[in-house]
């Protein structure tokens, strides 16, 4: 029965990546890649990696979803190059030669395949956190995920780089949606229960599937709703709490790394004894500039002259 | 006793999933915006509240059945304000289309 589901499931995430990929028109090909995302979160929770699911659904499916949408609605319609046939076959082939490459990896490990996984487990009580894969990220990978966090901020610069220099730091465009009772009224409800539920899942993060990205996430799409149904206008760029916001995450994860040096004797090291309200407030951090990041990389470059 | 719990919660999820079907007949058949969009969220919220309801005796504890309703409850209202949203710019649609 779980094979047939789940065989399912894998047809599912084919029909619509097949979809996203050979579709004509780019809006049904971004609305299949929105769904494909969310099948293949589903997958990720037949994997057993609930965190992954939630990553997935949330910033692939969501909000890489909502910026491909917004960039189909901007670009003229029928202005694009449509692909050549040699370019599609190379494509076509190089993409089964990646995944020929992906299966044989996988299918050929050997039985049991190698894991770090009891190296985990066996490090995981001393740092206070109850999941490991939050450990993996803030603790034994922290330096992957300051990476991250950096490389989030340098994708938001590269976007304000598209605006024309004489709209740099100017004023975002909103999100154009025309005014609309049910809008007002979903943002007015769902944005308060939005906030409660992003911040818990940052913080039940530490023991259970959830973490900094996730409720990130969340956290942006409220904010973004709240924008969407003109409650509140979009963020004036020169704002210094807004920067601030932004470079909280990278900073604070890079001065607690460094600090760790001087501390605890080696790079991104936490102190033994406080290990857990450190990993928490840089949590804090991290999870701010995410959400402000996330939001500001749909909202797009700025359009017009700063006021 | 627990047999006659799966056979609640295979009934109602069942009849559940006829309404999502239901309403995917709906979708690709009837001619017209408005009329989609009516049967997409009527069948939608139906199917939903049934399966919501046939996997409450399922849940582990009050605790998990509360989530449950949780869900169907933030669903009903976003699905709720979508359709009302798609189907306000479907009718603009369609008076531009007839001017």
């Amino acid at each position: 029965m779980n094979l047939v589901l789940d065989g399912a499931l894998a047809l599912l995430v084919l029909l619509a990546a097949a979809r996203a990929t050979l579709a004509r028109q780019p809006l049904p090909a971004v609305v299949a890649f929105i769904g494909y995302g969310l099948a293949l979160g589903v997958a990720w929770v037949r994997l057993g990696a609930p965190d992954v699911a939630m990553t997935e659904v949330a910033v692939g499916g969501g909000v890489t979803g909502l910026v491909l949408l917004r960039a189909v609605s901007a670009a003229a319609a029928g202005a694009e190059a449509a692909a050549t046939p040699v370019r599609r076959v190379a494509a076509l082939a190089l993409s089964l030669v990646v995944f020929a490459a992906l299966a044989g990896v996988v299918v050929g490990l050997p039985e049991p395949a190698p894991s770090l996984a009891e190296a985990v487990a066996t490090h995981l009580p001393p740092t206070g956190l109850g999941n490991p894969i939050t450990g993996v990220l803030i603790v034994f990978r922290a330096l992957d995920t300051l990476l991250e966090t950096v490389v989030l901020l340098l994708a938001l610069i590269g976007v304000w780089s598209l605006s024309p220099d004489r709209s740099w730091a100017g004023a975002l465009a909103g999100l154009d949606a025309p005014p609309s009772g049910a809008l007002d009224f979903l943002a007015r409800v769902i944005a308060p229960v939005g906030l409660v539920v992003g911040i818990y899942m940052f913080w039940a993060g530490a023991d259970v599937p959830g973490g900094a990205f996730q409720g990130g996430a969340v956290l942006a799409a409220m904010g973004l709703l709240v924008i969407a149904a003109g409650i509140r206008p979009p963020p004036r760029l020169q704002c210094r709490s807004l920067r601030l916001m932004l470079l909280a995450g990278p900073f604070a994860f890079l001065g607690v790394g460094v600090a760790g040096w001087f501390v605890a004797g080696a790079f991104l090291d936490y102190p033994a004894g406080i290990e857990k309200p450190v990993i928490i407030a840089v949590e804090v951090a991290i999870t701010l500039s995410i959400a402000v990041t996330l939001a500001l990389l749909v909202l797009g470059p700025p359009k017009e002259r700063a006021p | 006793m627990t047999l006659l719990v799966h056979m609640f919660t295979l009934a109602t999820v069942g009849a559940g999933l006829l309404f999502f079907v239901a309403g995917l007949v709906g979708l690709l058949r009837l001619p017209d915006d408005l009329t989609r969009l009516h049967a997409l969220a009527k069948a939608d919220n139906v199917g939903l509240a049934l399966i919501v309801v046939g996997l409450l005796p399922q849940a582990a504890s009050l605790l998990d059945a509360g989530k449950l309703v949780a869900v169907w409850a933030l669903l009903q209202l976003a699905s709720g304000a979508v359709a009302q949203l798609m189907a306000e710019v479907a009718a603009r649609e369609a008076k531009e289309g007839g001017e």
